[in-house]
């Protein structure tokens, strides 16, 4: 049968010869043996201490009683310890993250199955219950009888999360480190849902999830996140890690989080990256965000018109090139000067021995760096560019724009 | 020499400006700074002047003359004060009010706190769109008209603006209360006598000055303001950092609310008080009754300005009331969802909207009821709401060093009892009240 946590709390517990000890007023899950068994239960008995029963002094368990396989005498005193899961402190009311559903809910109520192990019944969470039932569970739990509950929740529809899939949010990083509390399941997800599931949190929590993600996956939800937000969670955070972040960032992306920050906060964490990263980072920091120069990305590819196809891909392959930089290669002439584009799909078509300069795609555009934002949204909407080049005044191409930053500006100011 | 060295240079010579330059530099980004943040406090404290508030003013104003105008100073405290430990806690904890009284007192108290809300929010919807109704009737418009066209004007701002836009509009809207402000001029009044009445208490002992000062002090404190303000500040994700900014909001948006509320009683006790016209029962009565005192403009000024305060709280209210009901249960919540995925949300939205400007249009509907029912309904809710907030903003383990300090929590607290014990006062003698036969 399954049993439901707000159905057992204040369940009286008996010992073995059948006695009363107590009611049962809180279950304790310990995620450094078992992440989902009930290791100890809380019997309080009013005003003496109260008492934690362990799994294996549980005989059998029922919606109002439990039975203990031992005398009272051999139950330990409480004591509380940060490395027990509460169920009705920590998980009952809270937000938890839906994995699965790749978002914040709250838990009404936690669903348990028994499990017979030898000679003992131990208890095992099977998922959380985040939606009605749960609901009319705590509200009417004590109120009305079980069987009356039991029968009016079995009309009303079910959302619930397993508990593999559910993952816990803990500010304080001793006790999510004693909880094992990892967000790895997080990493799996997109980046930008990761952002999503950040919005719905407290300052606090987000922090928290930031600190146990990895750099690449860190910067990515950073990417993604409100400007406000991203200012908020770099700023808490020790400058160093904030440039482990950074590196891992598209130097545009670094430098408009660069641009938010405070000038102390900025110089901080410029401080703490490598001298090519930082420098790159800076000069784009030199640029009027508003402009082609705010926009661009100076990580690109770049060849001479005279290369073959086949000798491009020589090259680009003994690189380790970041893939998002890969939607075109930008042609330059003899004197470096910028001289067209050419995209992927392009190469991809052509013949191993033609040249760049003949491939090259017509219109050839580019933007000068101080050129306003506006003039680039028209030229990305006038020629469905996908890629733009930017060129300094000597008409050296010194970055491109991609049409993710396009339309992430445009969505901004809407 | 490069792009960068000339832009250097050009910082240089720049930060070595004037002392003044540097003044004004310094005020720029503050200003800036604080027009990030503000926005959740000075709308929250403005729709607290909303179509049940201009009544009870203009109510004051009429019977007391000038008499009431003290009250207003220690009401501004006791509203910053109140609204300041919201502010603060949204802006610690990022947790909404509904939330943080989940989290830590559990289900059942959250179930109760929300269905109480709920039916006092309803009531006072239905009041804002009695408001609208008895508004259009100066300027000639049926409320069989004006009703539905403002009920659907709300639900479609609300549901087709984003979080921002709509925020715009209503600090849009927080500025046609200037209307107040002409009407107060437009009236005449003895600007002296009223500077002089706003300092010095003077109290009567009748029943009906009592009542009316309670009354005062119950339509300015309204228990859902709270939850409104500081899911604004948790929406707009303001942190710890700004959380001065954010004081400055409740700031600022406290004293704005009482400056209305002192033209509005200004303007009143000019006019209805010194004529004689002491019996109003509703703000469109001192409306109509300005247009022969002071001229027809004054009484326009004074009926548009009742339009905007209910339209704006038509829109705030269904909105924050199924955002904090939602949020406190568990259920999606926010314009940002589609209806599929947010069904409950959008279907508490749609009925107290639907319901709110539905109970007006009832030919003959016993209005003064409700009116009377969303008055006791707040009274009842608030003590709830404001002992759950001291309680909250208390807790260490939630508010780290920002807990009340100790003058903060005397202040607070005896501004929660002596709104307890007036809005108590004030439910209770409505109820009185309600048994006999209205006028």
């Amino acid at each position: 049968m399954e049993l439901y946590a707000t159905e057992l709390m204040g369940s009286q517990a008996f010992d073995v010869q059948g006695n009363f000890v107590g009611r049962v007023r809180e279950f304790f899950i310990e995620p450094a043996e078992a992440s989902n068994r009930v290791s100890h239960y809380l019997i309080s008995r009013g005003r003496f201490q109260p008492l934690v029963a362990r799994h294996d002094q549980i005989a059998a368990v029922e919606p109002g009683t439990i039975k203990l396989n031992v005398s009272e005498r051999a139950l330990a005193l409480y004591e509380p310890n940060e490395g027990w899961l509460a169920v009705r402190k920590d998980l009952m009311d809270q937000q938890i993250i839906d994995t699965l559903g790749r978002k914040v809910v709250r838990v009404n109520d936690v669903d348990l199955v028994e499990y017979r192990s030898n000679g003992n019944v131990e208890l095992r969470l099977t998922q959380v219950d985040v939606g009605l039932p749960g609901a009319v569970r705590r509200l009417l739990q004590g109120v009305v009888p079980a069987a009356v509950i039991r029968k009016l929740q079995s009309g009303l529809p079910h959302r619930t999360i397993r508990w593999e899939f559910v993952n816990l949010i803990e500010a304080d990083p001793l006790r999510r480190v004693k909880l094992r509390i990892t967000h790895e399941k997080l990493a799996d997800l997109h980046p930008a849902d990761v952002a999503d599931i950040m919005e719905d949190l407290s300052a606090r929590e987000r922090q928290s999830i930031i600190a146990s993600l990895d750099e690449e996956t860190a910067a990515a939800v950073l990417a993604e996140l409100d400007a406000r937000l991203t200012t908020q969670i770099v700023e808490k955070m020790d400058p160093e890690r904030a440039a482990d972040i950074l590196e891992e960032m598209a130097p545009d992306a670094a430098a408009d989080l660069l641009g938010e920050l405070s000038k102390e906060t900025s110089d901080e964490v410029l401080e703490e990256m490598p001298g090519r990263e930082a420098k790159e980072v800076r000069e784009l920091l030199a640029f009027d965000p508003a402009t082609a120069g705010g926009m661009m990305n100076p990580d690109f590819v770049f060849v001479g018109e005279e290369s073959t196809r086949e000798e491009v891909r020589e090259w680009v392959r003994g690189r380790q090139l970041n893939l998002d930089q890969l939607d075109s290669v930008v042609i330059l002439d003899n004197a470096a000067h910028f001289s067209g584009t050419v995209a992927i799909s392009r190469l991809l078509l052509a013949s191993a021995s033609e040249r760049m300069a003949d491939l090259k795609m017509e219109p050839l555009l580019s933007v000068r760096a101080d050129a306003d934002e506006k003039e680039v949204f028209e030229l990305f909407d006038k020629y469905n560019l996908r890629t733009l080049t930017v060129v300094d005044k000597d008409k050296s191409p010194i970055g491109t724009i991609t049409v993710d930053d396009v339309v992430s500006r445009l969505v901004k100011k809407r | 020499m490069n792009w960068q060295t000339i832009s250097a240079k050009f910082e240089n010579v720049r930060s070595g400006g004037t002392d003044l330059q540097k003044r004004i530099r310094g005020l720029r980004r503050r200003l800036t700074l604080l027009l990030a943040v503000i926005g959740p406090g000075l709308i929250t404290s403005n729709v607290d002047n909303d179509a049940g508030g201009i009544s009870t003013y203009s109510q004051a104003g009429a019977q007391y003359g000038y008499a009431l105008l003290w009250s207003l100073i220690p009401m501004t405290i006791a509203l910053y004060v109140t609204e300041e430990m919201c502010a603060r806690m949204g802006v610690i904890t990022g947790k909404g009010l509904s939330d943080l009284i989940r989290e830590e007192f559990g289900f059942r108290p959250t179930f109760f706190v929300m269905v109480t809300g709920f039916l006092v929010d309803l009531a006072n919807v239905v009041a804002e769109f009695a408001g609208v109704a008895a508004a259009m009737e100066i300027f000639h418009v049926s409320k069989y008209i004006a009703v539905p066209v403002a009920a659907l004007l709300v639900w479609v701002l609300v549901l087709k603006g984003t979080y921002r836009q709509v925020e715009v509009i209503f600090l849009f809207a927080c500025g046609f209360y200037v209307t107040y402000i002409i009407s107060a001029i437009l009236a005449k009044p003895d600007w002296l006598l009223a500077a002089r009445m706003t300092v010095i208490p003077t109290i009567h002992s009748d029943s009906g000055y009592l009542l009316m000062l309670t009354g005062l002090v119950g339509t300015t404190i309204a228990p859902w303001q709270f939850f409104y303000l500081q899911a604004g500040f948790v929406e707009k994700k303001v942190g710890p950092r700004q959380y001065r900014q954010a004081r400055a909001d409740v700031l600022i948006g406290s004293i704005s609310c009482m400056v209305i509320v002192f033209f509005i009683i200004v303007c009143t006790a000019a006019t209805l008080y010194t004529s004689g016209l002491r019996n109003i029962t509703e703000a469109k009565d001192a409306a109509r009754a300005l247009i022969p005192l002071a001229g027809p403009w004054a009484g326009y000024t004074f009926a548009f300005g009742l339009l905007n305060a209910s339209l704006f709280a038509a829109s705030i209210l269904p909105l924050s009331t199924a955002h904090v009901i939602c949020e406190g249960l568990g259920f999606e919540a926010g314009v940002d969802h589609k209806f599929e995925e947010a069904p409950i949300f959008y279907w508490l939205y749609t009925v107290l909207i639907v319901v709110g400007a539905g109970v007006v249009l009832i030919p003959n509907a016993p209005l003064w009821k409700i009116l009377i029912f969303s008055q006791v309904g707040n009274g009842i809710w608030l003590p709830v709401v404001v002992i759950f907030i001291l309680l909250l903003v208390n807790r260490r383990d939630l508010m780290g060093e920002y807990v009340n300090t100790l003058t903060f929590n005397v202040v607070a607290w005896v501004t929660a009892i002596a709104m307890i014990v007036l809005t108590v006062f004030l439910a209770y003698s409505s109820l009185f009240q309600s048994t006999a036969p209205p006028h």
